[in-house]
């Protein structure tokens, strides 16, 4: 392989690097709170708001359920608008993170539903507050799931990276598709498959052992 | 010995007064509308163990859960130190709640945090400084007996330990109530022992009022000094616990004394036990006696006053809220004769006696 497209194997595992950790951060970053707001706005729960919940639940889910290549072309107009441009690494971002949002708020809200109701209970009868709830023993609580679920969104995100690549998108996709498949280069495509498959072990064994490292259920020693 | 009188605490003496409290929960979804509390007035002494016993389901835990706020009382009111609890906002919640401990089932402690930092919660949520919160937390720790436990977290403790963190915690912010919801119910018969000695000390030497409710009769037995019996929602016996115990009134209070060992008949004579005599039948009596009368040598009295052979079916002597208390169940022959000479006895001596029937 020439080192020309070597250097280009490199460029695009950044690129798809780039996308994933963007998407990843601001996804999760509006995700988190709508999980929280889904998991706790029941009715009788810290936030009250039976209608909203179903409203948002709906929203999440339709957004769920539409197929991502679907999204990409969907909101060509709303990633014009944000980014100036409809392809590129930089375009690609942005369905990315849409599909991030409702994918990280459902694992959120999962993580959180399975705390025991003893603990909001027992910390109610401290005196606490919802919000000292969601911080002090909600979020704490569940860092071990909360953990896993960035793991999934991240390596759900390397496997969308790869999709937009087929739109133009950048990254290692998109390597894959113009050299490997469409110049016939099969060795090319080995590699992106390879480095596709390296990262998101890489990230599975970094999360499962952070999430492992946080997890203060069982005995240890 | 008689039953003295009960009389309840005076409102100024009391911690908690529930007044003609009811709970009513509306029908939603699929589970129909229930009354799971029915006007229950009820007052519970500053500095007294006061137990709440009744069957699953009784309406125990709702009743628990309005002395701070948890649940709110469809009808009536619940006075916490004066205090209307079902009149305060969210904000007068919280603070009430700062001054009742809590104490539950399955200890709900934090799995996060170390045994000091789910002490420390509390006290992070009424907003103490660190400094202030690791002075306050060491003494505690000491009380429970786990202060070389500190760093650990709370898979890394038994059943016991846990709960003694759960009542450290729910002592941290100083409350002058301790509410305690089946707090020995997911403990051995010995750690239970243990807990509720550490809840009689810490009643004793800080002046804690501790209000709790079990299903257990040994629990109540062990610790209390009033307790109140609920049943289906309603309150169907009160009183100093020694006299509930020594005379249970209602059925529901004999039933769930029945599960106490010497007060269990052996199944061969409760299964051959008839209601009425016949000749040559004998009476199956339980004898109750307690204070100087459970000192004496009673049996070898009865034997020589009755004359007759005197089986003993079973017995013990225990003690209730620190008074010594024996029951035993005998069986003599059931002539007019032998009674009679029995009852003499009874009367003298001043033993409280319940014909369970007749054995041939
Ligand atoms: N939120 C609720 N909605 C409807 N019914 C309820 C609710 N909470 C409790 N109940 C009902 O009220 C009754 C009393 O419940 P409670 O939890 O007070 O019983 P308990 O005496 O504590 O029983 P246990 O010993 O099993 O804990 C039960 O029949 C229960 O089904
Ligand atoms: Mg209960």
């Amino acid at each position: 392989m020439s080192p020309d497209l070597l250097l280009r194997i490199g460029s695009a595992t950044l690129d798809t690097l780039y996308m994933v950790a963007i998407a990843g951060l601001i996804g999760s970053l509006i995700g988190l709170p709508i999980g929280i707001f889904l998991a706790t706005s029941g009715k009788g729960e810290l936030f009250p708001a039976p209608t909203t919940n179903r409203i948002v639940g709906l929203i999440v889910n339709a957004a769920r359920s539409t197929p991502f290549i679907i999204l990409v072309v969907a909101i060509i107009p709303f990633t014009r608008l944000i980014t100036g441009t409809s392809i590129g690494t930089k375009a690609a971002i942005v369905p990315l993170t849409i599909a991030t949002i409702p994918f990280v708020a459902r694992l959120v809200e999962a993580a959180i539903r399975e705390i025991d109701k003893g603990l909001i209970e027992a910390a109610r009868a401290m005196g606490a507050t919802p919000m000292q709830i969601v911080f002090k023993v909600l979020l704490a609580e569940a860092r071990p799931a909360l953990t896993l679920a960035l793991t999934m969104t991240i390596v759900s995100l390397i496997g969308y990276s790869a999709m937009v690549g087929a739109v133009g998108g950048g990254g290692l996709g998109d390597l894959g598709i113009r050299y490997g498949y469409q110049r016939f280069m099969p060795d090319v495509m080995l590699v992106v498959v390879i480095v596709l498959i390296v990262l998101v072990q890489l990230v599975q064994s970094a999360g499962d052992g952070l999430a492992r490292h946080f997890d203060r259920r069982s005995r240890k020693n | 010995m008689s039953v003295s009188a009960y009389t309840a605490p005076a409102p100024g003496d009391a911690a908690v007064i529930f007044d003609g409290v009811s709970k009513h929960f509306a029908a939603s979804g699929k589970s129909g509308a229930f009354t799971a509390l029915d006007t229950v007035s009820l007052s519970v002494g500053r500095g007294s163990i006061t137990g709440i016993i009744g069957r699953s389901g009784a309406g125990k835990s709702t009743l628990i859960r309005l002395v701070n706020g948890l649940e709110k009382p469809t009808g009536g009111t619940v006075l916490v130190d004066g205090v209307d609890v079902g009149a305060l906002d969210e904000a007068g919640l919280r603070e009430l709640r700062r001054s009742v401990g809590m104490i539950f089932q399955h200890f709900n402690l934090l799995s996060s945090r170390t045994v000091f930092g789910n002490v420390a919660l509390p006290l992070e949520i009424a907003g103490m400084d660190k400094q202030a919160i690791e002075k306050r937390v060491r003494p505690l720790l000491d009380l429970v007996g786990l202060a070389d436990k500190h760093g650990r977290y709370p898979a890394e403790l038994s059943g016991g330990q846990k709960q003694r963190i759960g009542i450290a915690r729910a002592l941290a912010t100083e409350p002058k109530l301790l509410l305690s919801d089946e707090a020995t119910s997911a403990l051995d018969p010995e750690t239970t022992q243990s807990i509720l000695e550490l809840l009689k000390r810490i009643n004793a030497d800080l002046g804690l009022t501790v209000l709790l409710i079990t299903h257990e009769m040994e629990v109540v037995k062990a610790v209390t000094s009033d307790v109140a019996v609920i049943d289906h929602g309603r309150i169907v016996e009160r009183g100093h616990t020694f006299d509930v115990f020594t005379h249970p009134r209602h059925e529901t209070t004999r039933a769930m004394l029945s599960g106490l060992p010497g007060s269990k008949l052996p199944d061969a004579v409760s299964r051959g036990l008839k209601p009425q005599a016949d000749d040559g039948d004998r009476a199956v009596v339980r004898l109750t006696f307690f204070g100087a009368a459970a000192e004496r040598p009673l049996i070898s009295q009865l034997i020589k006053s009755v004359g007759a052979e005197v089986n003993i079916i079973a017995g013990t002597i225990d003690e209730i809220g620190g008074r010594p208390y024996g029951s035993l169940v005998v069986a003599y022959g059931a002539d007019a004769e032998t009674a009679g000479r029995a009852e003499r006895f009874f009367t003298e001596n001043g033993l409280v006696t319940e014909v369970l029937g007749y054995v041939a």
